[in-house]
């Protein structure tokens, strides 16, 4: 019997409906995306490989950065196989909808034509593989983000498929993403009325850290927070939403306990120096509490567990956080027991659908 | 409660687990290169299947460049985040005195037993648990 529904039987949880915002399906080969290139590109796959810009760094503290438990079966990757994916997750927390983050390397493929044809490819692989065969599953749009133009032409093909909610970004990107490189993204975004999701990976080649690179995968996991004030500070001031008043942004797994203060920072800043900035032309805390939505994995867990509740209030972005497990990867959060204290019922509720809901359109 | 056959000793050789269910808990029995371990197999932080995590060593430092790999205290990762319980105390890494997880006698006794739900030959020595 599905957790989820132990609980309600016994009386201790009424019954929720429950979205996932940050779930990973992994391709099952190095090939897997063969039937869905042309013969061009998988002779060049086959001859000179993906070639990503700096080799993704796996294991993440345990083989394929996922659960020891999550492995299918039939032995292939974590993520890999969906009959184990309903069997472990959607039934087994009973998740009415979950979101698919491919996270592929399209983002840091160094040849541009082909990081273009590998995102669509992923798409392809996404719709025929997870979407068809799984009605409760949605998914992002895996873009070559570095090369804006081919990436917005990929969001308006897939925009035309409900089943595609979401636009996806790496946290680290060649550039800060509010630079106007990546304008034709949120353009297409906008149009097709999808929220961009940031996740933390890499881009174009930058170092893990605005110091450079670090000695360890600990700061390289507990670190993902600073790239996100990055992008929040760089969104907010180069005026994105000045010019995309309809956009809206998705911080998947960067946590939150940051975001509270660096709104402080952020006003504090531009009470200042607005007027380098005129196009900001009002609190950047106002900007980000409007345009940005958050989804819960990892949150932070404070030792005073009433901390969190301080933490939320706030945040007061009550409306904008989204439950996420992030399954299959070894940080997940399992859906009982993720919020280190008890909510509100308005308020659990809110996080574990309602909001995402609303933002998806589901 | 009591004492509980789990296992022939020819079953659990060593680097091997078993879990097995008594009293509607579950609970991981393992043998770490000829040393027996039992502890619940439930993490107290997410309520993971803990004793499906895997087996390494305690690992210090007293500075930095200098490692100490103890192979005297084998560790259980959790198969979620990871956290660390020394298999010998059931005692967390991280916060020994307040997070714990149960552990239980586990000895090498010689055969025959006849459990209810088990059979041990006379030539067999039994694995038993005592909860």
């Amino acid at each position: 019997m599905a957790v989820a529904q132990q609980l309600v039987e016994e009386g201790r949880q009424p019954k929720l409906a429950l979205i996932d915002c940050d779930v990973h399906p992994a391709l099952p080969s190095p090939d897997a995306l063969d039937p869905y290139l042309s013969e061009r590109w998988r002779s060049y796959r086959a001859r000179y490989g993906v070639r990503p810009f700096g080799k993704g760094i796996v294991p993440r503290g345990t083989p394929a950065a996922a659960r020891v438990d999550a492995w299918p079966p039939n032995g292939r990757p974590p993520g890999s196989d969906l009959p184990f994916l309903r069997e472990q997750l959607l039934d087994r927390w009973d998740i009415s909808r979950a979101i698919l983050n491919a996270t592929a390397v399209s983002g840091r493929i160094l040849n541009a034509d082909f990081a273009a044809a590998y995102s669509h490819a992923c798409n392809d692989w996404i719709v025929a593989e997870w979407l068809d065969p799984e009605p409760r599953l949605r998914a992002s749009i895996e873009v070559a983000f570095e090369d804006a133009q081919a990436a917005a032409e990929e969001v308006r093909v897939r925009g035309q498929d409900s089943r595609f909610v979401q636009v996806a970004f790496f946290a680290r990107t060649a550039e800060p993403m509010g630079r106007r490189r990546y304008w034709p993204i949120y353009e297409a975004a906008q149009e097709c009325g999808l929220p961009v999701g940031i996740h933390p990976g890499g881009g174009g080649g930058q170092p893990l850290s605005s110091v450079g690179t670090p000695s360890y995968y600990i700061e390289d996991h507990a670190g993902t927070m600073a790239t996100y004030q990055d992008q929040v500070a760089s969104l907010v001031f180069e005026g994105v939403f000045a010019r995309f008043p309809e956009l809206k942004v998705v911080l998947v797994e960067g946590g939150f306990g940051w975001l509270p203060p660096l709104l402080w920072r952020l006003d504090q800043a531009w009470e200042r120096y607005r007027d380098e900035v005129p196009h900001v032309d009002r609190p950047p805390s106002e900007i980000v509490r409007e345009h940005f939505w958050l989804t819960t994995q990892p949150m932070e867990e404070p030792p005073r567990k009433s901390d969190f509740l301080d933490l939320l209030d706030e945040l007061d972005m009550d409306e904008h956080v989204m439950f996420a497990t992030d399954y299959p990867h070894w940080d997940f959060d399992a859906p009982d027991v993720a919020f280190p204290v008890r909510l509100e019922a308005g308020r659990k509720e809110r996080y574990m659908s309602a909001n995402a809901t609303a933002l998806y359109g589901f | 409660m009591g004492r509980h056959v789990v296992a022939t000793t020819d079953e659990l050789p060593p680097g091997s687990r078993k879990i097995v269910e008594l009293h509607g808990r579950r609970i991981g029995v393992f043998n770490v290169g000829g040393r027996l371990f039992a502890l619940r197999s439930r993490c107290p932080h997410m309520g993971a299947s803990l004793c499906e995590g895997i087996v390494s060593n305690a690992v210090s430092s007293s500075r930095p460049g200098e490692v100490v790999w103890d192979a005297e205290a084998p560790m259980l990762r959790c198969p979620w985040h990871g956290w660390e319980f020394d298999m010998r105390t059931g005692k967390s890494w991280c916060d020994p005195e307040k997070l714990r997880v149960k552990r239980y006698e586990v000895t090498r006794e010689p055969g025959p037993f006849v459990a209810e739900t088990y059979r041990v030959e006379r030539d067999q020595d039994a694995i038993v648990i005592e909860v």
